[in-house]
């Protein structure tokens, strides 16, 4: 990285944490919470992103890790009398009922075991490609929340788990998210990256140029696990409640379309569309209740929102397939040449 | 268990094997000609039970009249869903169509919140069909033997379609090489869009025997037979029509045996589709009747 470029992403990031000091301080908790799911969402995509995207799979069981993640911080952070409280139904296994964690280490353990999920499911079904491989995966997300559904002792079953202790703040969400920005990005631009983009391209030619496609394949499926995990985790940890009905294909299918929206393949791309989504499905909002302008009243149609949050997503899939950045980063030079108003070099290398 | 249960669960098993085959059928035919998963065909099969229970409830038209236009209706909005969702991207890369697939079926399921209401409706079945008959010791609904008997004649009459009649032959040439059909003559466009016809009256039949059998209906109805129906058609190994018909009875009858015998493992039921298709991906990746597919190189 040149020196220039250095010193501008560390300029950058300051601002950031400033704009977080601000947002923290001074923005009401409505705003707060969707600064907060933004920087979820961009962690959710970048992790899905690197198996989708990066690596060419079609994997749809992202809701199943987030699952794992959240379930798993939520009972490590809650203090011991919560848990008593909202495991009245069967008691809580030993000696999860007694523990609690910190934030941090509660995440990582969160991350680890999505992790270790993410990789028993990855070394079956990664034999499997395609649409094959999306329905299995699929299939994995909905077993995780059928179990989750049935283990009474272990995640309270239907009723889900309430009262957790609301941990996740823009610090957290942010700081993590400019965390996994940086690793996922050092991770696509490694030789490990590489690998991967050459297994997305052409499967068979990566495989005679000597890259064991099984192992990058489970690699990169067992990492997004893990950055799903502890995106969960963080989601969790900020509404403070979870329930299996929360982790249906519908959450997969909302981060799916942020990395399509925003460019498979670009880690801008999955950014800038976290944010847009998430904002876009808050603005929307006022579609499902009724507004009245001056005498004229016009009654809330519920669930109008979803119909033209749908309706929109696939006007993008059916006109911008490329997404908004395609395979494109963002890079300083390109803003530099950009402002020049000189014609952009390089394209799409990322 | 006696005898007698053992057939009273045969018999509800075959008749939910049957409507997982009616449905399965559809996805198969699909992903048979354009090599797609139709995410939507589950709320294409919800879509039909609510313009059935239109006609009966509402513009109180006579049970069969109701069904048939339903039928008919449903028939037409699969082949909009097509030109509207599907035919735009029948060149781009395949993901996209898959994504466009996923999002129709999100319109098609909030379209119906939307306008049918998200609160249950209860679905007017005729007494013809709910009446009870008892055979020894088993009491069975008339309706338990008309859905197989029904799904049977449906099979029938579309192999008979497949494989004697010029549409069927347009049928399986676009199916084995769509490039090669157009160059030949066949328009591909029309094929196609009668193919996702057919798949969505099928779902239909399948949708309102459905409706007949579990009489709530709510517009996420269409969600979990879909994600099922397509489960059926990959065990049977997906592109064959019989082969969807042996999958949906297959996991049918496999999912009221589970209740049946274990009866603590009920809450796992949902996943027991899943994990039958997973063991069946790893050890036939291409079903019971599919063929293998050798990898191009």
């Amino acid at each position: 990285m040149k020196k220039r470029d250095l010193i501008l992403t560390l300029v950058s990031l300051i601002l950031l944490f400033v704009f977080v000091y601000f947002a923290d301080a001074y923005l009401d908790s409505y705003k707060v919470r969707i600064l907060n799911l933004c920087a979820i969402y961009v962690i959710l995509a970048l992790s899905m992103n690197l198996v989708n995207g990066f690596t060419g799979l079609f994997s749809l069981g992202h809701a199943g890790f987030m699952a794992v993640g959240a379930y798993t911080t939520a009972l490590l952070t809650m203090p011991p009398l919560v848990k008593a409280q909202n495991f009245f139904m069967a008691p809580l296994i030993k000696p999860l009922d007694s523990i609690t964690l910190p934030f941090l280490p509660a995440l990582l353990i969160a991350g680890v075991l999505s992790a270790l999920v993410g990789f028993l499911i990855g070394a079956p079904a990664l034999r499997l490609k395609g649409d094959y491989l999306a329905i299995a995966t699929l299939g994995f997300a909905e077993i995780i929340r059928v179990i989750f559904t049935n283990t009474q002792s272990l995640t309270n079953g239907a009723l889900g788990l309430k009262g957790i202790p609301v941990t996740t703040n823009l610090w957290w969400s942010f700081g993590i998210a400019v965390i996994t920005v940086i690793l996922i990005g050092s991770l696509i631009n490694s030789s490990f990256g590489r690998a991967l983009k050459a297994i997305r391209e052409d499967e068979i030619a990566a495989e005679s140029m000597g890259i064991n496609i099984f192992r990058h394949k489970v690699l990169s499926f067992t990492i997004g696990a893990f950055f799903a995990g502890i995106g969960g985790g963080l989601l969790g940890n900020l509404l403070g409640t979870v329930d299996p009905l929360m982790f249906r294909f519908f959450l997969t299918f909302n981060i799916l379309l942020i990395i399509i929206l925003g460019g498979m393949g670009s880690i801008t791309g999955s950014i800038i569309s976290a944010f847009i989504i998430t904002i876009a499905g808050e603005a929307l909002r006022f579609l499902d209740e009724s507004i009245t302008i001056g005498s004229l009243y016009v009654p809330g149609i519920p669930g109008l929102r979803m119909v033209v949050f749908s309706a929109l997503l696939m006007v993008v899939v059916l006109f911008f397939r490329q997404g908004i950045m395609g395979t494109n980063e963002f890079t300083w030079d390109k803003l530099f040449d950009r402002l020049q108003k000189k014609p952009a070099a390089g394209g799409g290398s990322n | 268990m006696s005898l007698g249960t053992f057939l009273q669960h045969l018999a509800n098993g075959i008749s939910l094997g049957s409507l997982y085959a009616l449905v399965a059928i559809g996805y198969t035919m699909v992903y048979g000609i354009l090599r797609l998963i139709n995410f939507a065909h589950g709320d294409i099969f919800m879509m039909g039970t609510y313009f059935a229970f239109y006609g009966i409830a509402v513009f109180t038209l006579p049970w069969y009249l109701s069904f048939l236009l339903a039928i008919v209706l449903t028939g037409i909005l699969g082949m909009m869903l097509e030109a509207g969702a599907y035919r735009p991207l029948r060149d781009a890369p395949k993901i996209s169509i898959l994504i466009s697939a996923i999002g129709a079926s999100f319109l098609l399921e909030n379209l119906a919140v939307v306008i049918f209401g998200g609160r249950p409706k209860a679905f007017p079945t005729p007494r013809v069909l709910t009446d009870v008959v008892h055979i020894g010791s088993i009491s069975i609904q008339n309706l338990t033997f008309v859905i197989p008997v029904v799904t049977i004649g449906l099979l029938i009459a579309l192999l008979y379609l497949v494989h004697n009649t010029k549409a069927g032959m347009a049928m399986r040439a676009v199916a084995k090489d769509y490039e090669t059909a157009a160059i030949m003559g066949v328009n591909v466009n029309k094929v196609i869009s009668l193919t996702f016809c057919i798949g969505s009256m099928l779902a239909a039949v399948g949708g309102i025997m459905w409706g007949l059998k579990f009489p709530q209906i709510i517009p996420l109805l269409g969600v979990m037979p879909g994600l099922k129906a397509f489960i059926a058609a990959v065990i049977g190994g997906i592109g064959d029509i019989k082969g969807a018909v042996i999958g949906g009875f297959v996991l049918g009858i496999g999912e009221i045996m589970l209740v049946a015998f274990l009866p603590e493992l009920t809450g796992y039921r949902d996943a027991f589709a899943f994990v039958l298709l997973i063991l069946i991906l790893l050890f036939r990746p291409t079903g019971i009747l599919g063929e293998k597919i050798a990898e191009k190189v």
